[in-house]
């Protein structure tokens, strides 16, 4: 999976390089997003910019690393979804459990 | 004019295979030429639906064995698209996966919403056992 992590300030970005977000490569995003929260990274931004298509798979690795990062008193905020993945956070109701940004640097100015 | 399609393809039980699925369902929307609803948003509904329903039969039904396979068939009419899922496995029980009837209440759940993005996009969901597996039947009038 194609993912670009940036340090600025103590936030983590990660940018999903990916035109699909689904069951074929959530795992591997869910399993970096704990990998960062164990890691002890407290605010990331996800970026989706690049991200045409989210299946359930998908929206269930975001919601993983939400959780995790609730519990380990951290915050995962999301950026950049285009507009048939923005439907599908509506869809789902997700779109009022995530903070989501138009861009990364709104995400990253917000903390 | 004769404008019904019928396509018939099999891929191994693998994800990796989700976007050739899903890539051919968004591209039939464009050859609906009857559909007077918004195209794009079809498109990717088709594209999400397909993956739902394969990742549904290689995880649930053939227990992610690569040796399996899914076998997809798309029949489009003036009137309807239908789409089958065939699976080689034991199946689930769709009336065991619980309707969320309100999202709300799952909204903090990982899993679960796939079944639920089939019903809300599609008319109809219907999941039988037929000779040597199971099929899972979505419906849509055009």
């Amino acid at each position: 999976m194609n993912l670009k992590l940036e340090e600025n300030n103590g936030n983590t970005l990660v940018q999903v390089r990916e035109e699909r977000l689904d069951a074929n490569n959530a795992e591997l995003l869910k399993q970096e997003l704990s990998r960062l929260f164990e890691e002890g990274k407290k605010r990331i931004v996800v970026d989706l910019k690049d991200v045409r298509f989210i299946d359930s798979s998908g929206l269930g690795a975001l919601v993983s690393g939400f959780k995790n990062a609730s519990s380990r008193q951290g915050v995962l905020k999301l950026s950049g979804l285009q507009s048939q993945v923005k439907s599908m956070f509506e869809l789902t109701r997700l779109h009022r459990v995530f903070d989501i940004y138009a861009n990364a640097d709104e995400a990253l100015e917000s903390f | 004019m004769n404008n019904q399609i019928d396509i018939q393809i099999k891929v191994p039980n693998q994800t990796r295979y989700l976007s050739l699925i899903g890539n051919i369902g968004e591209d039939l929307a464009s050859h609906l030429q009857e559909y007077e609803g918004d195209r794009e948003a079809l498109a990717y509904h088709l594209n999400l639906v397909l993956t739902e329903a394969m990742v549904n039969a290689i995880r649930h039904a053939n227990a992610n064995d690569p040796q399996e396979e899914v076998v997809i068939r798309i029949t489009i009419s003036d009137k309807e698209l239908v789409m089958l899922v065939f699976d080689h496995g034991q199946g689930f029980d769709i009336g065991s996966i619980a309707e969320p009837a309100c999202p709300d209440t799952e909204l903090i759940e990982e899993h679960g919403r796939g079944l639920f993005i089939m019903r809300s996009l599609m008319d109809s969901v219907e999941y039988r056992k037929v000779d040597g597996g199971n099929v899972l039947k979505m419906r849509k009038k055009l």
